[in-house]
C-alpha cells in the first residue's frame, strides 16, 4: 500500500486516542486504548511495505507486481498476539470487577503505608480527599457512607456491568 | 551437533508444556515430573551449546530450511549460550521450590494444573528471545514470555493479584507495541528485520533516522528491564505473586530486557549515539531504586527496589561500550539472575517460617531456623557486594571498566555505584538484625496473624476470619451480604489504622482472632532443599567466577566485533 498523508493522519489519531484511553483509570477504556493502539501498530506495519501491488501468490502475478508479504505476515501475527491478550485482559477486568464491584484501578495499599510512616511524602493520598470514583473500593476508607451507596447502587444498576456508574457525592464523616 | 541442538531450548518446554497441560490435574505427579525432566534437559542442551559455542564460536540455523535472509534464524553464540545456562539452571531450581511448595500446602489434589504448563512456556519464551536472529522474533519471543506471565502473576486471581497484574500487563502491553512500531520503522527504512543484514544496513542511513529507530528500541526495552524511570510498575506488581512466580520474574524477566539493550547497542547501533542517556538513566536506576529499598519495610519490597536498582549496574556496563564495561555487565546479569532468583525463595520460606514477609512483624528467625538464616545471609552479602563473593567481583569489574574509561560521568557513575553497594548492605541488614537477629520476644505488639495475613497478603488470603469467603469469586455480593461486607471493612480499618500507627489493634472486628503465638512449622523438605541447591549455585559462582569471566570477555569481545554474530548467520548454508 503506497503511504499516503490520509494513512499518516489516521495512524497518528488512532495513536493519540489510544494513549488518552490508556491513561483512564477505568480498565475498559485501558481496554479500548490498548485496542486502538494495537491497530494503530498494524497500520504503521502496512504501511511499511512501500507500494502497493497484487497479492503475493506465487503464479497469481509476477514478482514485480507483488505487494510487500513481510509486513503482512508480522501484521496477522500482530492481530493474532492482540487477540489473544485482549481476550485475557477482558477476563482480568470481569474478575475485577466480581471482586470489587468496581473496575477502576487501586491505590497500592503497601505504598500507602510506606507514606503514612514516613508522614511527609508526595506519594502520600488521603482517600477523603479524592474524588468518590477515585476512592479504592474495598479499602478502609470507605466503609461507612459508602456502603450504603453501594447498595442502594447495586438495587439502582443490577445486572449492569458498566464502568460508567459515578459514584453520587457523599457527606465524608469526619475523623 | 550445535545445529541440531539449537531450536531444542525453545521446543523442549513448548511440547513439554503441550504434554503437561494434556496429562492436566489428573496426573499431577506425572505432570511435575515431566516438567522437571524437560527442564534438566533444556539444562543439559544449554550447557553443551555453551560448552560448543565457547569452543568454535557462533552458529546460526535457519528454521525450516529458508535461505538465511528470508526465514527465521537461531543464533547461538556464548552471550546466548550463556544467558541460556543460566536461565534454565534457575527455572529449574524454582521448579523444584514450587513442586516442594504445592505439596507442602496439600494441594495433591487439587493442584492448580496450569501452572507447570504456564512455566514451560515462559521458559520456551526466554529461550526465544535470547535464541532470536531477527528482531520480529525476538518480539515474539517476548510475547510468549509475557503472555505466560501474565498468567503466572494472576494465578488464583485473588484482588491483590488482579490490582498488581493489571498495572504489569498495561505496562507491558505499552513496551510491546512501542517495540512492535520500532520494527515496523526499522523495516520501513532497512527492507529487512534479520538482525545480521540489520547490523550492516542500519549504518548507512542518515543519523537523525538512525537515532530515532535506535531511542525507539531502547525505550520498549528499558521498560521491560525496569530502568528508571520507567521502573515504577516493577516494585507495584512483583511482590504480591506467589514466591517462586516473583522468584522467576525477578530473575529472568528483566535480564531479557537486558540481553536485548546489549543486543541494540552492540549489534545494531554500534555508534554509542545514546551512550551519555544510558549513562545517567543507569545512575538514576542506582540511586532511586536503592533509596526506595531503604525506605520499605516488607522483604519482597525490599527485594524488589535492589532488584531495579541493580539493574542499573548492568546498565552502567553497557554504556560504557568498552570490552571491560560489556564483560562486567555480562558478568554482572549472570550473577544477578542467580542471586534475585535465589533471595526471594528465600523470602518465601522466611515468609512460611515468620508468617510475614514484613520486618516489623518478625523476629528470632536466626534462633528458630539457623539454616534459614544462613540461606539469608550468604546471598545477602552477596548481594551487596561483600568480598569474595561474586557480587563484588562483578561490581568490582564494573567500577574498574569505569575508572579506566576516563571521563567525568563513568567517575561519578563509579561513586555512585559504590554508594548503591553500601546502600544495598544498609536495606539488607535491616532485614538481618530486625527478621533474625532480635529477638522474638522484641518484635512490636500488633504482631496478630490477622495484622500478619494484611501484610503477607494472597499467600495467608483465607487468615483474616473477618474476610467473607464468599466475595471471592462468587456473585453474592450485591444484595444481603452487606453487612458482611461492613464488618470485613471494619476489621479493615482497625487492621489498617494499626499498621499505620503501631498501635495494637482491636479484636472486636476480627472474630474469632487466634492468638498472637505462632506455633513453629518446620520447613518442608523440597523447598529448603532447593533453595540450598540455589545458595549453592551462588556459592559456585564465586568459585567458578575465573572462567565465567572468561566467557564474560570473550563474549564481550565478541559483541564488539560484530564480524562473528554476522558470519554465524551468513557464513553457511545453515539447515537442521
Amino acid at each position: 500500500m503506497t503511504p499516503t498523508v490520509v494513512l499518516s493522519v489516521i495512524i497518528g489519531v488512532l495513536y493519540a486516542a489510544g494513549v488518552y484511553l490508556l491513561l483512564d483509570r477505568s480498565l475498559t477504556r485501558v481496554l479500548l486504548g490498548f485496542l486502538l493502539l494495537g491497530n494503530a501498530t498494524n497500520l504503521l506495519l502496512l504501511s511499511t511495505g512501500g507500494a502497493s501491488g497484487l497479492a503475493p501468490i506465487l503464479g497469481y502475478a509476477e514478482p514485480d507486481e507483488m505487494g510487500d508479504p513481510l509486513p503482512q505476515a508480522l501484521i496477522l501475527t500482530a492481530i493474532v498476539i492482540t487477540f489473544g491478550i485482549a481476550a485475557f485482559l477482558l477476563a482480568i477486568i470481569y474478575r475485577s470487577w466480581r471482586l470489587v464491584r468496581q473496575e477502576v484501578i487501586e491505590v497500592d495499599e503497601e505504598d500507602r503505608r510506606v507514606a503514612r510512616r514516613s508522614g511527609t511524602d508526595a506519594d502520600e493520598i488521603d482517600p477523603d480527599d479524592l474524588a468518590p470514583e477515585d476512592r479504592p473500593a474495598m479499602h478502609a476508607d470507605t466503609f461507612a457512607a459508602d456502603n450504603e451507596v453501594e447498595r442502594r447502587l447495586a438495587q439502582q444498576y443490577s445486572g449492569m456491568a458498566s464502568d460508567d456508574i459515578d459514584l453520587p457525592p457523599t457527606q465524608r464523616r469526619k475523623r | 551437533m550445535i545445529r541440531v541442538l539449537t531450536p531444542l531450548p525453545v521446543l523442549l518446554p513448548l511440547l513439554g508444556a503441550a504434554a503437561a497441560l494434556l496429562v492436566g490435574g489428573r496426573h499431577p505427579r506425572i505432570q511435575r515430573t515431566l516438567s522437571v525432566l524437560v527442564l534438566s534437559a533444556v539444562l543439559t542442551v544449554s550447557v553443551v551449546l555453551l560448552t560448543l559455542a565457547d569452543a568454535d564460536g557462533a552458529d546460526a540455523v535457519s528454521v525450516g530450511g529458508w535461505p538465511v535472509p528470508l526465514g527465521i534464524v537461531l543464533v547461538v553464540d556464548r552471550l546466548s549460550a550463556l544467558m541460556l545456562v543460566v536461565a534454565a539452571t534457575v527455572a529449574l531450581g524454582v521448579l523444584v521450590f514450587a513442586v516442594g511448595q504445592g505439596a507442602a500446602d496439600g494441594d495433591e489434589e487439587t493442584p492448580i494444573s496450569i501452572f507447570h504448563p504456564t512455566f514451560l512456556v515462559l521458559i520456551a519464551g526466554v529461550a526465544n528471545a535470547f535464541l532470536a536472529g531477527d528482531l520480529f522474533n525476538l518480539y515474539v519471543g517476548f510475547e510468549i514470555l509475557l503472555t505466560a506471565s501474565y498468567v503466572l502473576l494472576t494465578l488464583g486471581g485473588s484482588a491483590p493479584r488482579i490490582r498488581a497484574g493489571i498495572t504489569y500487563i498495561v505496562v507491558s502491553l505499552l513496551s510491546s507495541l512501542l517495540f512492535l512500531a520500532a520494527i515496523g520503522l526499522i523495516y520501513a527504512a532497512t527492507g529487512t528485520v534479520n538482525m545480521a543484514q540489520l547490523a550492516g544496513r542500519l549504518g548507512e542511513l542518515p543519523e537523525g533516522t538512525q537515532l530515532l529507530l535506535q531511542s525507539t528500541l531502547l525505550i520498549a526495552f528499558c521498560i521491560k528491564a525496569a530502568v528508571f524511570p520507567l521502573s515504577a510498575w516493577l516494585p507495584d506488581s512483583y511482590p504480591t505473586a506467589p514466591a517462586p512466580v516473583t522468584a522467576v520474574f525477578a530473575g529472568l524477566l528483566t535480564k531479557v530486557g537486558v540481553y536485548a539493550i546489549i543486543r541494540t547497542q552492540t549489534l545494531l547501533f554500534p555508534g554509542g549515539a545514546l551512550d551519555t542517556v544510558l549513562m545517567w538513566a543507569a545512575l538514576a536506576t542506582m540511586l532511586i531504586g536503592i533509596l526506595g529499598a531503604v525506605a520499605q519495610t516488607d522483604i519482597r519490597r525490599i527485594l524488589s527496589f535492589t532488584l531495579v536498582s541493580h539493574i542499573g549496574y548492568m546498565v552502567f556496563g553497557i554504556s560504557l561500550a568498552s570490552a571491560a564495561g560489556l564483560a562486567g555487565a555480562v558478568f554482572y546479569v549472570v550473577h544477578h539472575i542467580a542471586i534475585q532468583t535465589t533471595l526471594f525463595l528465600v523470602a518465601g520460606l522466611v515468609e512460611r517460617q515468620g508468617g510475614s514477609t514484613g520486618v516489623d512483624r518478625l523476629g528470632g528467625l536466626a534462633k528458630a531456623s539457623p539454616l534459614l538464616a544462613v540461606l539469608y545471609f550468604v546471598p545477602a552479602m552477596n548481594l551487596a557486594g561483600i568480598p569474595p563473593f561474586s557480587g563484588f567481583i562483578g561490581k568490582f569489574g564494573l567500577l574498574d571498566a569505569g575508572i579506566s574509561d576516563g571521563g567525568w560521568l563513568p567517575l561519578v557513575l563509579v561513586a555512585a555505584g559504590a554508594v548503591t553497594s553500601l546502600l544495598t548492605l544498609l536495606a539488607i541488614s535491616r532485614v538481618w538484625s530486625r527478621g533474625f537477629w532480635r529477638p522474638a520476644a522484641q518484635t512490636p505488639a500488633g504482631d496478630t496473624d490477622a495484622a500478619a495475613a494484611h501484610d503477607a497478603g494472597p499467600e495467608l488470603a483465607a487468615v483474616p476470619p473477618a474476610q467473607p469467603d464468599g466475595a471471592d469469586g462468587v456473585d453474592g455480593t450485591a444484595g444481603g451480604s452487606t453487612a458482611v461486607r461492613s464488618r470485613a471493612r471494619q476489621a479493615a480499618w482497625q487492621r489498617h489504622t494499626a499498621v499505620a500507627t503501631a498501635t495494637a489493634p482491636s479484636t472486636d472486628g476480627l472474630g474469632d482472632g487466634e492468638a498472637a503465638e505462632r506455633p513453629l512449622r518446620p520447613l518442608p523438605r523440597v523447598m529448603l532443599g532447593s533453595a540450598v541447591a540455589m545458595v549453592a549455585v551462588t556459592v559456585a559462582l564465586t568459585a567458578l567466577a575465573g572462567p565465567l569471566y572468561g566467557i564474560a570477555d570473550r563474549a564481550a569481545a565478541d559483541l564488539l566485533d560484530r564480524g562473528p554474530y554476522v558470519d554465524a548467520v551468513f557464513g553457511g548454508e545453515g539447515r537442521p
